[in-house]
């Protein structure tokens, strides 16, 4: 075998390998092909009173199904509430009266949204606007409450 | 008082000076570089002689980054009932940090010194002054092809780097300590973002791919053209090199990760 | 005879040391001109000067009416492509065999077919005596041959003057001989203008047409071969005879010597 085709062998393993590392960290390790399918979706809004540690990109889930991602999360000016826009997969049709919560998957896991749909038979359409929202649970309001129910039933007896 | 002031001034003279030597470098670099791409066959030689030549230690100490990290990850873990996140923080701390940054000073110690070396040789053999007598110029013939081998062969090297660590991760987590086998895949998918994580691992080994051919080639041209000459520009390569991997690191990660 | 290179004035420093000061000389076409002088007086620097692989402080190198320093870089290297050196380690590249390193400047300057590359290269090998070598490494050679080779490789591209730099240092007598024989006959049956750099004054004087001393910088004499071996000046006559002690002298500039040893 002459001295070239050896370099070429070599190099043709060390390109063969890349492009094997690169399949298996794209389509096994990371989210690229979830991305790449690129899905045409709908964008969603939703006021909250209070966030928690949502993130952009938390999953949005309905039955625990995802069906989106949060794309973005900001302050609406005109009254002081957490703004958060998701994106929806077009193939899931909400009614119009679903209502959304910041939930927690297992004790202290990430935070994603979770969808209730309702009965309305009317659907929710791009850059509509889901009014019934329920705050992330914030552990020290938690206990605050707790503590207040605990001494009110002590009071009782 | 004075002494130290003085020879503050000279170290400050120097330092302009190589950074002025550096650019001017860089400048007459920066037109031969397209000569690479059009003469393929002294790429390849260069890619082989950078790249698959650094393979073997890239794929052994890829291997072992991963299963110490599966280790330490599962004994952390194990305390919080998490062990199935092993994955996760094998293949997070691999994509973001240890697979471009480890690669890289693996890569500096095995191609950037022998680059030096080489050209530092090259030049106190007077093959480049003989180059230049016969019409060829060494930026096109010698720096070119080494300068793009190193910008396409690190990113490589750090892929390969980077599947085998979480493989070796795997190996230590689901085939020896037990963690269940899907969801140590899952929760891996679920949490490593293409983009965030992946994207920005690789943009990171571009960065130090540059930071290395500059410094190795450039060290090379600076040589002494003596034995001592070469083994000190070798050395300069590792240590301005690897401390300049880390410190980029560090700016980069601030830049991307915060 | 029409006058080839043209050296006029020139002046040259590295650091604060300067090495020509003033220095004019002329190179005559299809002659064998030799440059002596003793080691460390620049002659090796002379030839990249010429070469425009360095730049003078002043003055200016004239090839065949053009100035190489006023040229810019593709003017340059093709005039280079008219120039042949051979340097003092025979510079092959290393990572090639014989037949590669002679083919190298015709693979890269011209877009012969390999068939007619490869008869270009045996002639020239076998002008240099070393046909049978082409599938040696440049490592596995013995600094004589590595000179043949780098020999065969300026020629290459046929070109009109070859510079050779420091031939015979370190060479066995028989490998002097068939470099000097080589030289000459080269010069001869291909019509090259050669100029030789050296120190060894019986083998050059042996050879050359036209022969400059320089010292300090400038040319202290020349002349036909004869006529600088003829020469009465105190300093040529030290350098041809080799005598130890003379215009210059055997010891490095030094405070007296018994003041030194604290004598007086």
């Amino acid at each position: 075998m002459g001295k070239q085709a050896k370099i070429e062998i070599g190099v043709g393993i060390l390109v063969l390998f890349s492009i094997i590392s690169l399949f298996v960290i794209a389509m096994k390790v990371s989210n690229f092909a979830d991305m790449a399918q690129d899905r045409p979706t709908y964008t969603l809004k939703a006021h909250f009173d209070n966030i928690g540690g949502l993130k952009v990109r938390a999953p949005v889930k309905l039955s625990g199904v995802v069906i989106g991602r949060v794309a973005s999360i900001g302050v609406d000016k005109s009254n002081y509430r957490a703004l958060v826009t998701m994106k929806i997969d077009k193939a899931y049709q909400l009614p119009l009266d679903t209502s959304a919560s910041i939930l927690t998957s297992g004790l202290l896991g990430d935070q994603y949204i979770g969808l209730e749909p309702g009965g309305d038979d009317q659907y929710l359409a791009d850059e509509d606007e889901i009014e019934m929202t329920q705050s992330a649970l914030v552990l020290e309001n938690l206990i605050g409450q707790l503590m207040v129910k605990l001494t009110d039933s002590g009071d009782k007896q | 008082m004075l002494k130290a002031l003085q020879q503050l001034g000279a170290w400050g003279i120097n330092l302009t000076r190589s950074a002025g030597r550096l650019g001017l470098f860089l400048l007459s670099l920066l037109p031969a570089l397209p000569y690479a791409i059009w003469r393929v066959s002294l790429l390849v030689k260069q890619t082989f002689n950078v790249g698959t030549l650094s393979l073997p230690i890239i794929m052994t100490a890829g291997l072992f980054v991963g299963m110490v990290l599966g280790l330490q990850g599962y004994n952390v873990l194990v305390d919080y009932n998490s062990e199935e996140a092993v994955g996760t923080m094998t293949a997070l701390s691999l994509l973001r940090e240890l697979g471009p940054v480890v690669a890289a000073l693996l890569f500096v110690g095995r191609a950037g010194s022998a680059l030096t070396a080489e050209i530092g040789l090259m030049r106190s053999t007077e093959q480049l002054s003989a180059l230049e007598m016969m019409a060829v110029d060494p930026l096109k013939f010698i720096y070119a092809p080494r300068f793009m081998a190193v910008l396409i062969t690190l990113p490589l090297l750090t892929l390969i780097f980077i599947a085998l660590g979480i493989w070796g991760g795997w190996l230590v987590a689901v085939g020896w300590l037990g963690v269940d086998d899907g969801a140590f895949w899952s929760q891996m998918h679920a949490h490593v973002d293409w983009r965030e994580d992946v994207v920005n691992g690789m943009i990171k080994s571009v960065a130090f791919a540059l930071l290395i051919a500059v410094v190795a080639l450039f060290q090379g041209s600076e040589t002494a053209p003596t034995s001592e000459g070469v083994s000190y520009a070798t050395t300069r390569t590792v240590v301005h090199g690897s401390l300049g991997v880390l410190g980029l690191d560090f700016i980069l990660t601030a830049l991307m990760f915060n | 005879m029409r006058t080839l290179i043209d050296v006029d004035n020139l002046t040259f420093s590295r650091g604060a040391r300067r090495i020509f000061d003033g220095l004019s000389l002329t190179i005559r076409e299809g002659q064998i001109t030799a440059i002596m002088g003793p080691s460390g007086t620049g002659k090796t620097t002379l030839l990249k000067l010429i070469a425009g692989q360095l730049t003078p402080d002043s003055g200016r190198i004239l090839f065949d009416g053009q100035d190489v320093h006023a040229l810019r870089r593709g003017e340059l290297f093709r005039l280079r492509q008219r120039m042949g050196m051979l340097f003092q380690s025979g510079a092959l590249l290393t990572d090639l065999n014989v037949f590669d390193n002679v083919a190298f400047p015709l693979r890269e300057h011209t877009k012969l077919p390999e068939v007619l590359i490869e008869k270009l290269v045996l002639m020239k090998l076998q002008a240099v005596g070393l046909r049978g070598a082409r599938h040696l490494m440049a490592s596995e050679l013995s600094g004589g041959m590595a000179r043949r080779v780098a020999l065969a490789r300026a020629i290459a591209m046929d070109p009109e003057v070859v510079m050779y730099d420091e031939p015979f240092v370190g060479q066995d007598p028989i490998t002097m001989g068939v470099l000097l024989k080589l030289i000459q006959r080269l010069n001869e049956s291909l019509g090259l203008t050669s100029i030789v750099v050296s120190h060894d004054v019986q083998e050059v004087m042996s050879i050359a047409h036209y022969v400059y001393v320089i010292s300090e910088g400038r040319v202290v004499a020349e002349g036909a071969a004869e006529e600088v071996a003829q020469s009465e000046q105190p300093y040529v006559r030290q350098f041809l005879n080799g005598l130890p002690d003379g215009p210059v002298p055997f010891h490095y500039p030094a405070p007296a010597y018994a003041e030194e040893l604290g004598l007086c």
